[in-house]
């Protein structure tokens, strides 16, 4: 399947025109989406430091992850809010980029992850019960998460 | 000696020109800069907002900060580092830059407001550890805490723009003035 059709769509659409020939727009979404990276990792970060038995390891998983869920649903709504944007102004580079596709495939990836399994093993008590396991399921978010902003950081040095 | 002879110097030192010219070094810096600071800032913020009583709010304060403060301040301290070689790398720009000046002075604003924090609000934590919203002092400087990041990262994020640059004239009087930048000297 070639998804080259509707990246150029991406590209020509309006909201793409309109940010890659304005001079402010693309670093202001720039910085909303750097904000948005930030509080994701704060949201997820702090669940997962407890699950590696550091940061506020005195509460209990369950309460930690129910508390940041919101945060982190937030955060993430601003991340895609911003990035979508950004991508749609430059669609044909991020088509070949290979950060792009490697970002791309780290966050279908972490969201999946974090939204099932992680989510059903902290709020369930399995994590809390199996300490090897909560630390697994850290290093494997943290790892993933990692792509995702590794990826993100060099689609702009590409 | 001027500030603006100092950098000059300093950018014309051998490992100064390395690392700007390096192929892999400054890209390598830039995003430890950019993780670190995601990693300080988002675990700084879910500290704000304990403080702001909006998440955690059955975790007493005090226990918020002593177990996410070394994470913080780890975190920091590479913030440093790295941003020091980023600004080493490339000095005469970043110190004419407009975005770079205004970042330090809200650099001091966060930890003025850290400082105040420290000696008149956390002394009386006791108080208010358990309190699901804190008061309204606590309140304040988690808001201010914020807020400041927030505008730390919007201007960090902006230095990477040339549009004030000294080597862009014409510029306002009013920017050349805030950037130290004399139009006459500029290279064009």
């Amino acid at each position: 399947m070639d998804l080259l059709p509707y990246f150029q769509w991406c590209y020509d659409s309006t909201l793409g025109e309109t940010i890659r020939e304005s001079t402010w727009l693309f670093p202001v979404i720039e910085a909303f989406h750097l904000l948005g990276l930030g509080l994701t990792m704060g949201a997820i970060l702090l669940v997962d430091l407890r699950l590696l038995g550091v940061g506020l390891s005195k509460q209990p998983v369950a309460q930690l992850s129910a508390g940041a869920e919101p945060w982190l649903l937030g955060s993430l709504a601003l991340m895609f809010a911003s990035g979508i944007p950004l991508f749609m102004s430059e669609a044909i580079k991020c088509y070949y980029s290979f950060p792009f596709w490697v970002k791309m495939t780290s966050l279908l990836l972490a969201l999946v992850f974090t939204f099932t399994f992680r989510r059903y093993a902290t709020r369930s008590g399995l994590a809390a019960d199996r300490p090897r396991l909560g630390r697994a399921i850290a290093v494997v978010s943290l790892c993933l998460w990692f792509g995702v902003a590794w990826g993100g950081r060099w689609i702009g040095f590409s | 000696m001027s500030p603006l002879s100092f950098f000059e110097w300093m950018g014309d030192l051998q490992w100064s020109v390395d690392l700007h010219e390096s192929q892999y070094a400054y890209s390598i810096i830039e995003s430890v800069h950019v993780w670190t600071m995601a990693l300080f800032f988002g675990l700084v913020a879910m500290f704000d907002l304990r403080l702001l009583g909006l998440t955690m709010r059955q975790v007493p304060v005090s226990e918020v900060i002593r177990r996410l403060q070394p994470w913080t301040v780890a975190g920091f301290v590479v913030m440093v580092m790295s941003g020091s070689l980023l600004f080493f790398a490339i000095p005469v720009r970043s110190y004419q830059s407009i975005f770079f000046r205004t970042k330090m002075l809200l650099l001091l604003l966060a930890a003025l407001n850290i400082w105040i924090f420290h000696s008149r609000v956390f002394p009386k934590v006791a108080g208010f550890d358990v309190d699901a919203i804190p008061p309204r002092a606590a309140r304040i400087a988690g808001a201010l805490s914020l807020s400041i990041w927030i505008a730390v990262i919007f201007s960090g994020r902006m230095i990477a723009y040339n549009w004030f640059d000294c080597d862009r004239q014409p510029q306002p009087g009013l920017i050349n003035f805030l950037t130290s930048c004399d139009p006459n000297l500029a290279e064009q």
